[in-house]
């Protein structure tokens, strides 16, 4: 088609906005439901990737963790069972170390999680959110992952609370870029210390960029200043990856005696791997992009329905202006094309004010639940495409009618 | 000859009547003349106008536009000989409401590709030519009858046609500005346009040089007014 007829047509469909408000309105509705609905939930389901996945992240492979609660998302209260659970506490610790035949060792880390988040700061550089924990000298074998610079911290850190620290990849790259980090004091929510000791970059399965981002201290040091975090997590080495089956069955056994869990109740703590999380993660996201693609196709769909209805409206109202065109030279696809163009911006708008209120809500959900809002540029595209494309569909019947036209018939037209 | 049509035909059905409209009509019209067709309403001349406009197609006979051989053209190739040979000029104008004097004169240019700024600087020039210059930014509501119809002229007239073709275009006008309208075909004729206005009325028809009189399908008689004109009418 050629370029003067498109900006014809386009300067056409926008008059038509402007003297239809209302009814154009209307027409997009559907098409703006369809598209909120997508940017919403692809905004919800980026948002758990980024907290969800992130914890998943920060977890290491072939490693079993137990806690008091799965990680995840909490959405509502938890059951009274579940917030009269205890801690899982030191003395778990070393119970699963001596009492466990298929363990090697045992890595108690103890979280703090700041109101608005952890910071690390090191002269006007910081780091935002990154996690904060205490352990022992075990973590390193626990973990499968070791210091790449300096030192990990030794028993007497932990014995004399020393007030040194280890930095994730990420952290050490962001405040110290190129400077060598060991040695040098930052300050941890506004505590002093010395940084001992880099770790290795580890893989990122999700992308979330959680799995570098931490500062570990010695464990006692922790427990000093936070004598109020009792609730620990523990990360769990197996003799070998084959056991790692027989090894979550032992702690689950000694936690459940020691715990006191009657034999017909469930565990009231949870034992597992990031394999296990990773499973059930893409289970929860596969459920909520079929929802998703569910209700948008719904409201796609009446809204191309409503686009041709007020299409055949439009080129029934238009007839005369059709006889006019045609009189004077437009040809049939002319016709055609001015139709489906008007159609589609119309429906486009639809989908920029959809893609506008799928913003809307995501920042809504981000401000009343844990969900951060995420919505990336590609969804925005595919949104506008798709309202854009709803309209190609449903609007080539009712442009195919008018082109058919008789032009006789339509100067006629009263 | 700019104009050829040997024996055409064109017949309608409606319902189980069959209608023919305009039996074996052969008329030639030369470039550069200006002829009406006239005749009572009912008599064909509207079918008659509309098969010379190229908006609808003979049932049988041949008719030749500008050498072409239009009578069997199909829609879109109709459409392209619409847009470059010929000029409607319309009783009820037949402009876009909602758009511009300019605009409406651009619309003819836009379909055949016109860059923009040539686009305007045509329709300027025919907006010229029927004195709208002071009136170009102005919608069809905004001007009178006259004005209205002068503007439809003026996008007759933008792509240069070989025929300008006007069906009873001062149908619509009060007398002096009828009288204003056609006035204003004789200076366009003047100046080498071929003109042909279909009407019912004599008084409109003698503006012209010669004039085809239609009943029931058939030119009945063909008869030259140049001398009614130059005898000081």
């Amino acid at each position: 088609m050629r370029l003067s007829g498109f900006t014809e047509s386009l300067l056409i469909a926008f008059g038509t906005f402007r003297t239809h408000k209302m009814r154009s309105f209307l027409t997009i509705l559907g098409v703006l439901i369809g598209v909120a609905c997508i940017i919403g939930m692809v905004s919800i389901i980026k948002g758990l990737d980024k907290s969800m996945a992130g914890q998943i992240e920060s977890l290491g492979s072939n490693v079993i963790y137990v806690s008091k609660f799965k990680p995840g998302i909490q959405m509502g209260r938890r059951s009274e069972e579940e917030r009269n659970r205890k801690g899982i506490t030191f003395e778990d610790a070393v119970a699963v170390r001596e009492n466990c035949p298929a363990v090697e060792a045992v890595s108690p880390q103890n979280y703090y999680h700041r109101p608005g988040g952890n910071y690390a700061k090191y002269r006007n550089i910081e780091v935002t959110r990154p996690s904060f924990f205490g352990t022992i000298p075990d973590y390193e074998v626990v973990n499968n992952s070791f210091v790449v610079e300096g030192r990990f911290i030794t028993d007497a850190d932990v014995k004399f609370r020393a007030y040194v620290c280890i930095l994730g990849y990420d952290v050490a790259k962001t405040l110290f870029e190129n400077l060598d980090p060991v040695g040098k004091k930052i300050l941890v929510n506004g505590d002093r210390f010395t940084v001992v000791g880099v770790m290795e970059k580890k893989e990122e399965l999700l992308g979330s960029g959680h799995a570098n981002n931490f500062v570990l201290i010695p464990y006692d040091t922790f427990t000093k200043i936070h004598p109020e975090e009792k609730e620990l997590a523990l990360a769990v080495k197996a003799r070998s990856p084959e056991l790692i089956p027989a090894a979550i069955d032992q702690i689950t056994e000694l936690l459940r005696r020691r715990r006191g869990v009657p034999y017909d109740k469930p565990d009231d703590f949870a034992v597992f791997t990031q394999e296990n999380l990773m499973d059930m993660y893409k289970q929860l996201t596969g459920i909520i992009y079929l929802a998703m693609i569910v209700i948008s196709s719904i409201g796609l769909l009446v809204g191309g329905v409503g686009v041709m209805n007020i299409m055949l409206v439009s080129v029934t109202e238009r007839t005369r202006e059709i006889g006019i065109r045609k009189a004077i030279g437009a040809k049939r696809k002319d016709i055609l094309w001015q139709f489906l163009i008007e159609a589609s911006s119309l429906s486009g708008i639809g989908g920029v004010l959809g893609i506008i209120l799928g913003l809307l809500f995501a920042q809504l959900v981000a401000l009343v639940s844990p969900l951060p809002a995420a919505v990336p540029l590609l969804w925005v595209l595919i949104g506008f495409g798709f309202s854009v494309g709803v309209a190609l569909i449903f609007g080539i019947y009712p442009a195919y009618r008018a082109s058919k036209l008789n032009p006789i018939e339509c100067l006629h037209y009263e | 000859m700019l104009i050829k049509t040997v024996d055409l035909w064109k017949t309608y059905t409606v319902g189980t009547e069959t209608i023919h409209a305009v039996q074996g009509v052969s008329v030639e019209i030369e470039k550069g003349e200006y002829v009406a067709i006239m005749g009572p309403s009912g008599s064909g001349k509207s079918t008659l106008m509309n098969l010379i406009g190229c908006l609808d197609s003979p049932t049988r006979g041949e008719y030749h536009l500008n050498g072409r051989r239009v009578s069997a053209m199909s829609d879109d190739e109709l459409a392209y000989i619409r847009n470059k040979e010929i000029g409607f000029v319309f009783q009820t104008f037949n402009l876009l409401p909602r758009a511009s004097a300019l605009h409406n004169v651009e619309l003819p240019l836009i379909y055949n590709g016109t860059s923009s700024g040539e686009r305007i600087r045509k329709a300027k020039e025919a907006l010229k030519t029927v004195d709208l210059e002071d009136r170009m930014t102005h919608r069809p509501n905004e001007l009178s009858g006259g004005q209205r119809q002068r503007v439809a002229l003026a996008r007759a007239l933008v792509n240069n046609p070989a025929l300008i073709l006007a069906d009873e275009p001062t149908g619509n006008l009060d007398t002096a500005t009828g009288a204003e309208i056609m006035e204003l075909f004789g200076r366009l004729h003047r100046e080498g346009n071929t003109i042909i206005i279909v009407t019912h009325e004599r008084d409109i028809a003698i503006y012209a040089d010669r004039i085809f009189y239609l009943r029931d399908g058939k030119v009945e008689k063909e008869e030259d007014v140049r001398h009614i004109k130059n005898s000081g009418n």
